[in-house]
């Protein structure tokens, strides 16, 4: 530590603490902060054109398949997350930086100022852009005290002590009303500016310690709130296992509306899934799981985002044993909900067997080709191809349920080397050539993806732009001025007689710049001479 | 009345406002073109004028002079009071426009289910806010550019963007989307209305503040800019209440996520951040005036880049109120796992 005196304060020294006072004071500076909102405003376009890993991984996938030139640039870039990438976080570093050292500095000039009496009357008030003036045959006392009664409704007034306490021979004593109003505007303004930092707060709370996971459940089944459920689980930086709530819930059932006429048909209007649910050792309840209406349990909140439909398939092999039975989920491929799936059964004798193909709900021949011609499972049809031999499964790997490994396996084909394709109604069985078992489709039954997550934080977050947005209305609409009245008695030399007048002098200062102090003026004015009217 | 003749009656009603408002338009069009040539005259009469001190006050031949002067001034202002009318009578076919889109739905539902119904959504409110703030702010300089761009932005809806009346996607259905929605729309319209008076602002100074013709009829550069804060000092408060609270409550109970950097998303962040910048530069010394000008146009732009742009550009916006047809992505999570979305959203994983 160096304390003057101590020993000679070097040349290098000084202008080390100047240039960093300098820097400290354009970093703080009005102008830093309105380069750096534009600056930010930029940054964050790449992020709207190049799809984004958190928004939809898929379309970054695909992105990156079609341009492999782009992308080792672009993930150098860190373009596939922007709003985590260095270069974003920096500059908005740079802007809370540049808040906190405008801010607070703000906070205190405002304290001191909050409690400040309104400047004294400058002493020329015609000098100010806003000013006028009348004439009256009142004392100035009572037109003084007229102006108090009616400025101190809305204004702060400087004391009549301080202002004979303070007055100059040169001046007439207390001659003057000083008011002054809109102290609230700056309190708006650094109530916005703070509320930013608690919004900023509450975002990064959520980010660090939430997470969000995802699952697909098919009617009737329960999901158990523990990590090994999830199919996807992103969890934030700080996120620990024990945070999870402990619940449970059923599937019970799920609707699906459907339209079937007007300019809508084919699209669905509502989706409601029946749960039951229990959280830890509490009473059982139900909750109709609805789009828009998601359901909390402790700090979790369960959203339903997604549906589809699993036939029940049942694979039996040479042996006539059950190799495989149960619901596969299908993925809907459009809006139409063909759906594509695969059936795998490893434990077949003789041979694995593994199915691949599509699912069509309101199956339809339309010239030769199968389509669905409504997404609602009105007539459910499946329709397979067959594999068998090696499908990959001994290997030890893990393997997606959605992929059919085809390499080492064959594909069953028919006496003309077509390939065998089964196409399953609901209740209908197929054999398998070869005698290598039998298909047979049991029923279809639905499956709604849930999107389970915690979002801690989120009310800090609100109640941050709540509060931002009471601040910003009072910074904005709140006016600040000051308002002088000056009366003096000049003697009205014409005439012989020595005839006193009152001279009134009103100007003002609008300090938000966009006031419309002009009319301000004339309407004390009016307030003022009435007074003189109605007191004759 | 049956939902299809509400339909009916929605696309006649726009259609009877468009052509109100093309006849507002030209009424205004040739109010400015008259506003030429009292110019031209009144100064060719000053000269003639220059010998009788006070014409005005003379009379005889003076008052024939003097009816003579009046007319044109007298024919202006009966123009604009004309074109005030016709875009009121617009307005109220406007709005039973937008009641019978709403009415023609089942079940009723707001007027705002894709980008037709938004546009004239929109294009009602700056045409209201328009006529309210008419007399309060002294608009009447503003009727052609107002009138001209509602009539555009209602053609290209009629145009390119009309679809037929259909049931609001569930995932829109919720009363915080409403109070989104309206609160969004409000805060365009307004700051449609400010862009206008920022970009007279612009032409003024180009101009010159002396500028004769109908410019001579739009205030000063003060009174301009004073205009167009305070039009944008009410639209970002509206604006900040749309895009940062009720848009993030609305998709935290629809999506799951209160804010997910999606491309709308951003774009909303963007012009709110480019007008707080516009708020940020009126204080700024060296950056007042023009520069803040520049800055509200460049907000205009991202936020009508926002509701048109995005919809047409990006293809990964959830926002899905705004594609032209049922978005149709398949969507994988990282299990592999996929879904087809009850709220027509990608499902998100980090
Ligand atoms: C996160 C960054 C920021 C945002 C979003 C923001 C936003 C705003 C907004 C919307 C206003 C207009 C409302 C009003 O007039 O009170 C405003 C005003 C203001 N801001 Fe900021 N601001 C930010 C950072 C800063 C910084 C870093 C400074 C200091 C250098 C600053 C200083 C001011 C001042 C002095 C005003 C009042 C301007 C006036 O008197 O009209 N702001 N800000």
């Amino acid at each position: 530590m160096t304390t003057p005196g101590e020993r000679p304060v070097g040349r290098g020294e000084l202008t080390a603490r100047e240039l960093l006072r300098w820097t400290w004071r354009q970093v703080t500076s009005m102008r830093t902060a309105l380069v750096l909102l534009l600056l930010i405003a930029l940054a964050a376009i790449p992020g709207s054109v190049v799809p984004q890993t958190g928004v939809d991984a898929l379309a970054v996938t695909r992105w990156k398949d079609e341009h492999p030139k782009l992308t080792p640039i672009y993930e150098k870039l860190d373009l596939f997350s922007v709003y985590d990438s260095i270069w974003f976080s920096a500059i908005y570093l740079l802007l809370v930086l540049s808040l906190v050292g405008c801010i607070v500095p703000r906070l205190f000039v405002y304290a001191r100022a909050s409690r400040a009496q309104p400047p004294p009357a400058p002493r020329n008030l015609s000098r100010l852009p806003d000013h006028t003036s009348y004439e009256t045959t009142l004392t100035p006392d009572e037109v003084l005290a007229r102006a108090r009664e009616v400025l101190g409704k809305r204004y702060r007034l400087r004391p009549l002590v301080v202002e004979e306490a303070e007055q100059q021979p040169s001046r007439d004593p207390g001659d003057a009303v000083s008011a002054e109003r809109g102290y609230l505007r700056e309190a708006g303004n650094l109530l916005f500016h703070l509320s930013v930092l608690v919004v900023l707060a509450g975002f990064g709370i959520g980010g660090l310690y939430g997470y969000q996971g995802g699952v697909i459940l098919v009617q009737g089944s329960t999901f158990g709130n523990n990590l090994t459920q999830y199919d996807d689980f992103d969890p934030g930086g700080l996120f620990t296992p024990q945070q999870l709530d402990e619940f449970d819930f059923t599937v019970e059932d799920f609707d699906v509306e459907w339209l079937t006429s007007g300019a809508g048909a084919g699209t669905a209007r509502g989706f409601e899934a029946a749960l039951s649910y229990q959280q830890g050792d509490g009473p059982r309840d139900e909750y109709d799981l609805r789009v828009n209406h998601p359901l909390s349990i402790g700090d979790t909140d369960v959203f339903l985002i997604g549906h589809g439909y699993a036939p029940i398939i049942t694979i039996r092999d040479g042996e006539g044993e059950v190799a495989w039975t149960g619901p596969t989920v299908f993925l809907p491929q459009d809006q139409s909900f063909v759906s594509f799936g695969v059936v795998k059964a490893p434990t077949a004798k003789p041979e694995q067997i593994g199915l691949e193909g599509l699912f069509y709900p309101t199956f339809e021949l339309y010239d030769g080709d199968p389509v669905s011609v409504f997404p609602d499972a009105l007539k459910p049809l499946v329709s397979m191809l067959v594999y068998t031999g090696d499908l990959g499964l001994d290997s030890g790997e893990s393997q997606s349920v959605y992929v059919l490994d085809k390499s080492k396996a064959t594909q069953l084909t028919d006496d003309d080397g077509k390939p065998v394709r089964l196409d399953l109604s609901v209740g209908e069985t197929i054999d398998l050539p070869d005698g290598l078992g039998s298909v047979t489709l049991e029923r279809v039954d639905p499956w709604i993806r849930v999107q389970i997550s915690q979002t801690p934080g989120k009310e800090v977050a609100l109640l941050g732009v709540i509060l931002a947005l009471i601040g910003l209305c009072a910074s904005l609409f709140i006016r600040p001025r000051r308002v002088w009245v000056r009366a003096r008695t000049v003697a009205a030399d014409d005439g012989g007689d020595t005839m006193a007048t009152t001279v009134v002098e009103v100007a003002g200062l609008d300090r938000s710049g966009n006031g419309d102090l002009a009319e301000v003026l004339t309407d004390l004015v009016a307030v003022l001479k009435n007074e003189k009217e109605s007191h004759p | 009345m049956t939902d299809a003749a509400w339909e009916t009656l929605s696309n006649q009603a726009v259609a009877v406002a468009g052509l109100v408002y093309f006849g507002a338009l030209l009424v205004h069009l040739v109010e400015w073109a008259s506003l030429r040539q009292p110019a031209k005259q009144e100064a060719g009469l000053v000269t003639v004028a220059a010998q009788p001190p006070r014409p005005a006050d003379e009379a005889g031949g003076g008052a024939a002079k003097v009816s003579e002067r009046r007319t044109p001034a007298e024919r202006i202002a009966f123009l604009a009071r004309l074109g005030f009318l016709l875009t009121c009578i617009a307005a109220a076919a406007h709005l039973v426009g937008l009641v019978g889109r709403g009415m023609a739905a089942e079940p009723n539902r707001v007027p705002w289910g894709n980008m037709y119904e938004f546009t004239i959504s929109g294009t009602f409110v700056v045409t209201v806010m328009y006529l309210g703030l008419y007399r309060r702010l002294k608009l009447g300089w503003m009727a052609p550019l107002v009138v001209a761009f509602v009539l555009t932005t209602l053609m290209v809806a009629v145009i390119w963007l009309h679809e037929p009346v259909q049931p609001l996607r569930e995932a829109l259905n919720s009363y915080w989307l409403v109070i989104h929605v309206i609160s969004a729309v409000i805060a365009t319209g307004a700051f449609t209305l400010g862009g206008i008076a920022s970009i007279m602002y612009l032409v003024k100074m180009r101009a010159g503040d002396e500028a004769t013709g109908w410019l001579g009829r739009v205030p000063g550069l003060d009174a301009l800019d004073k205009l167009a804060y305070r039009v944008h000092a009410f639209a970002f408060p509206v604006w900040t209440f749309a895009v940062l609270i009720t848009g993030p409550i609305w998709a935290h109970e629809a999506w799951s996520r209160y804010w997910n950097w999606d491309p709308k998303e951003v774009w909303a962040f963007i012009t709110w951040v480019v007008y707080a910048g516009y708020l940020h530069a009126r204080a700024t010394a060296g950056w007042k005036g023009r520069n803040a000008a520049i800055l509200a146009l460049v907000g205009l732009a991202t936020l009508w880049f926002n509701f048109i742009g995005v919809n047409y550009f990006s293809s990964t916006s959830q926002h899905a109120y705004a594609s032209m047809e049922a978005p149709t992505r398949l969507v994988s999570t990282g299990a592999d796992s996929a879904s087809y979305d009850c709220t027509d959203a990608p499902t998100r994983r980090c």
